[in-house]
């Protein structure tokens, strides 16, 4: 069976990468479209209730919730993915380099890992945004810093068990070197796990993003995003709770596609379990 | 004669343990010329594994090596890291116990195969591809062109063995080093896969270095064998003469603990008494000194040295007169009918669970 035919019976792959490209699309969709206008004001239609004008209401400013629901959609992409890119870019490298060479390497890579724990992801971020300013990039730089020591040490674990595998030992008396072993042998056998890791990591990261709109430090108003309406929506939770539930809705369903996409992924790419599905 | 394709000169290898530094071997030497077949034979812990992997400079972290290791004159003994990797794959090959996991999960075998040449000989995909097929089927891998692209998991024990023989093979080496290649397989299998290593070391003249705790493979496959025990050379000489002498306590007491056909109903095996003393513990003199009948004082105050026996064959016992004077029927030896017997190889009874380096 070929990798689509087997992707395409997947279940789970299957609605994860439905819901993800929704996602994607949606992203996309913003740029070119959008029912009506994320930025504008309109006080005194606000808090409606879903009308055909407004398919889900609008909210506490007379925005529509469609509009900023598909513009929001563009910062939750860009904080996930650049976020987790910047964690795996860096926390994968240290945590091979950590496991290939050992000894003092290991220990600089890992004691490194835990200072960076040491610091709560927020205490970082707030040191980021005094030093260059609140917005978006600073908020995406210092969550991805938070991922690195995530990547770095589970790689790191995972790259062990790896080596100490006798196809490594067979590998190493072919002749092959410690980088040769490590992106043959070691990075495939790790893969599934850091796949499955970056898709929790990306939803942690939209999270993140929310908290950090929350104290202002985060996407900067009037830029909608998922975790700024969570915010605003937080003040008005009695008397208007949909405004919670919509990208608290669109935020548990783009995570919710992420893990069944990667867990889909990472059986799709065993080839021991190619078989027996 | 010709310089040896191998000499090892008192070979040292100092191990971290949790209880502190252990020394895992003391002072081997052996040479081997091109083309001979040596056996290690031994039990769990006696140093055979770490023989071969400080040949291949595979040891595991934090181990010291001491001594020399000369192949094909050329020491191997600080050797830097990138100079021993050439030689590796190239001009020695190794074989390892477990075929189910010596490979990749997720490479074909045809990958595997290909992957020293492509390392060594810088052979581009097809001309690898190829070169892989002809060497499967050299190791009689059925339907090897099928094959080329099935995983590890879907082959048998004895398959992926045969993939492995394949993959130390491809460069047509000068020593091929097997760690205890058949321990994992049944016993046909390995039956099959001795024959298959015979027969490979026959036609290419590669010298082959046999480790085994299996007295049955030994009898068969090499021409001279080393009887390892704590780190040590406790006896070593042609294959026959060992068998047939048994110069050494320890060599005794391993073959009197090997079970027999055509043994009487109810016999007990002959257990060696005590039990191998864990490396850090291991004595100042003979390793064997605590479980051997033939122990005096002076066997614990130094390491004895090796005493030759016959041209060359040497124990490391300091009363080896004494014990072969003995007769072998305290320690029983191979009868002839047994000879045809062992063929097959037999267990030494230590449960298969060989501990690994």
């Amino acid at each position: 069976m070929s990798f689509a035919d087997r992707a395409v019976r997947h279940a789970s792959f299957v609605v994860g990468g439905v819901l993800v490209v929704l996602l994607l699309g949606t992203a996309l969709l913003s740029f070119v479209w959008t029912p009506h206008s994320a930025f504008e004001i309109d006080v005194p239609a606000k808090l409606q209730a879903p009308s055909l004008q407004h398919w889900l209401g609008t909210d506490s400013l007379g925005r529509d919730i469609v509009s900023l629901l598909i513009v929001g959609s563009q910062n939750s992409i860009a904080v996930g993915l650049i976020a987790v890119g910047i964690g795996m870019g860096f926390g994968v490298s240290l945590g091979l380099l950590a496991a290939a060479r050992r000894g003092w390497v290991e220990e600089l890579v890992m004691r490194m890992a835990d200072f960076t724990f040491a610091f709560p992801a927020l205490l970082s971020a707030i040191m980021l945004t005094a030093i260059y300013g609140p917005g978006l990039a600073t908020s995406i730089v210092a969550i991805g810093i938070f991922n690195i020591p995530v990547f770095a040490r589970i790689s790191r674990a995972a790259a062990h068990g790896v080596w100490a595998r006798d196809y490594v030992l067979a590998a190493r008396a072919c002749g092959k070197g410690a980088w040769q072993i490590t992106f043959v042998h070691v990075l495939p056998n790790i893969a599934s796990g850091l796949i499955v890791q970056a898709t929790i990591q990306f939803a942690t990261a939209i999270l993140a993003e929310a908290a950090l709109s929350y104290l202002g430090l985060g996407t900067q108003p009037p830029q909608p995003s998922w975790g700024r309406m969570l915010n605003e929506a937080q003040t008005m939770l009695f008397q208007a709770p949909q405004l919670a539930i919509w990208p608290g809705l669109a935020i548990a369903s783009s995570v919710l596609g992420l893990n069944l996409m990667g867990d889909g992924l990472r059986d799709l790419l065993d080839p021991r379990l190619a078989r027996a599905r | 004669m010709s310089e040896p394709l191998l000499e090892v000169k008192d070979l040292r290898v100092r191990l971290n343990t949790a209880r502190g530094p252990a020394d895992a071997l003391r002072g081997i030497a052996f040479t081997m010329q091109r083309g001979e077949t040596v056996g290690l034979i031994g039990e769990s812990g006696c140093g055979k594994s770490m023989t071969a992997l400080a040949l291949m400079g595979l040891l595991p972290h934090g181990a010291r090596t001491s001594g020399s290791i000369r192949f094909e004159g050329r020491e191997l003994c600080g050797l830097s890291d990138a100079a021993m990797c050439a030689l590796r794959g190239d001009r020695i090959g190794m074989i390892f116990q477990e075929p189910m996991t010596a490979l990749n999960p997720l490479h074909t075998i045809g990958d595997q195969v290909a992957e020293p040449l492509r390392q060594h000989r810088g052979m581009g995909g097809h001309e690898a591809r190829a070169e892989a097929l002809r060497l499967l089927d050299q190791v009689h891998l059925p339907q090897a062109a099928r094959r080329l692209d099935a995983y590890p998991h879907q082959l048998s024990g004895g398959q992926r063995q045969r993939v492995m023989i394949a993959a130390a093979l491809a460069c047509g080496p000068d020593l091929l080093i097997a760690d205890e290649p058949t321990t994992a397989l049944d016993v046909t299998i390995q039956r099959e896969i001795l024959d298959l290593i015979a027969e490979l070391v026959a036609d290419s003249g590669m010298a082959l270095l046999l480790i085994s705790h299996d007295l049955g493979v030994m009898a068969n496959n090499v021409a001279r064998v080393m009887v390892m025990y704590g780190g040590t050379v406790a006896e070593s000489g042609p294959t026959a003469n060992v068998f047939a002498r048994l110069a050494h306590p320890y060599t005794r007491g391993l073959f009197g603990a090997r079970p027999r056909l055509g043994a009487a109903r109810g016999q007990k095996l002959v257990t060696i008494r005590g039990r191998v003393p864990e490396l850090v513990d291991m004595p100042q003199g003979c390793p064997f000194a605590d479980r051997c009948d033939w122990v005096i004082d002076a066997c614990r105050a130094e390491l004895p040295p090796m005493i030759d026996v016959d041209e060359g064959h040497a124990a490391r016992c300091i009363r080896v007169g004494e014990v072969l004077a003995t007769p072998l029927a305290l320690t029983p030896t191979l009868s002839q009918r047994e000879r045809e017997f062992v063929r097959l190889p037999l267990p030494l009874g230590e449960g298969g669970g060989e501990g690994n380096a």
